[in-house]
């Protein structure tokens, strides 16, 4: 019998760094979900062990990284089609799909589990909520379907908070459900102004984003109706005497920014993302708004409390 | 890909995957002793 010669065949996954499985949780997102747990967390009433805290925001980073995993291998062929994103670990081929996969399942398993164990039941429960709802409702569900994904996916990314406040209370109430509508509210203007200069990338992806589906000038008109609601809200906890003057203030201050800049962009007509200044002033102050208001919140809770 | 840029690859990975084993016994010692405390 003739010998088949033998055949070295090296796995996929054996030319990845780890710095590509560090990529596939999404470490820029995942900074803004660990600023905003961990502020969640630091203005919630209470007492939490320091290593008990640590935990908590670990395991809401972690999550969040398995939930940023999951999204790009559910993804990997929208990835591949556009120029931001085609040189994530799965579409240029460093890490094969099913490692991906279960790399992303056992870090979400595992975050719960931890939290659950750690922490509490309730911060367990709301991980496990905000996964399966960045997963399912907005990647799976959503995303492909509606121009309005990212209104209702903005949901996910409006947990983070809330579970850092549960982790030390193991209750949700009125503060940190406003924690949830603010993050809600600033996610269809933050992201709609990105896709207002990205808006090629997602058409030739063929995501149904607003400005692809509903053009410029509905998804400006969008921005700026989106705009007045999230000031409103961001103004609640100080009216209702939830929070102090720090916070309040920085909220009416940032709240007339974030409307200049949003009246801005409504007011431009440019369709060629190079004359879209407005829209570029927009999504970066949106980044920084997000964190100096949770900022603000600590700040009030630490220094007036 | 040259052998040894895989070689080095599957270090740094396994060097990497040590830390966080070892990040991971220390946390849940830490946890042990607050929840403990």
């Amino acid at each position: 019998m003739a010998s088949v010669p033998a055949v070295s065949v090296t796995p996929v996954s054996d030319f990845a760094d780890w710095r590509d499985y560090f990529a596939l949780l999404k470490p820029r997102v995942m900074t803004l979900v660990v600023f905003t747990g961990l502020c969640g967390l630091l203005a919630a009433p209470g007492h939490i062990h320091p290593v008990i805290g640590f935990t908590a925001v670990l395991c809401i980073a972690v999550a969040a990284g398995a939930s940023g995993a999951l999204n790009m291998w559910y993804e990997a062929d929208l990835d591949a089609r556009m120029k931001r994103t085609a040189n994530r670990p799965i579409p240029a081929g460093r890490i094969d799909p099913a490692s991906a996969f279960g790399f992303a399942v056992s870090l979400a398993i595992g975050a719960v589990a931890v939290m659950a164990l750690a922490v509490n039941f309730a911060s367990a429960l709301l991980l496990t909520v905000s996964i399966l709802f960045y997963v399912f409702v907005y990647t799976v569900w959503l995303k492909r379907r509606t121009p309005q994904n990212i209104v209702i996916g903005g949901a996910a990314g409006a947990f983070p908070p809330v579970i850092g406040w549960a982790a030390v209370t193991g209750d949700v109430t009125a503060l940190p459900i406003l924690l949830f509508a603010l993050v809600f509210l600033w996610t269809p203007p933050h992201f709609w102004s990105l896709a207002l200069f990205v808006r090629g990338d997602y058409a030739n992806a063929g995501v149904p984003m607003l400005p692809v589906t509903h053009g410029e000038r509905a998804t400006r008109i969008h921005i700026l109706a989106y705009t007045p609601l999230l000031v409103a809200v961001s103004l609640l906890p100080w009216a209702m005497r939830l929070t102090g003057v720090i916070y309040g203030v920085t909220a009416a201050v940032l709240g007339a920014v974030f409307m200049t800049l949003a009246v801005a962009v409504f007011r431009n007509d440019a369709t060629d993302p190079a004359a879209m200044r407005p829209e570029r002033r927009l999504f970066a102050f949106s980044v920084l708004y997000l964190f100096v208001m949770f900022g603000a919140l600590v700040a009030d809770r630490w220094l007036l409390a | 890909m040259a052998d040894d840029d895989l070689q080095k690859k599957r270090k740094s990975r396994n060097l990497v995957l040590g830390a966080v084993l070892i990040g991971l016994a220390v946390l849940f010692y830490a946890i042990t002793i607050a929840r403990m405390g």
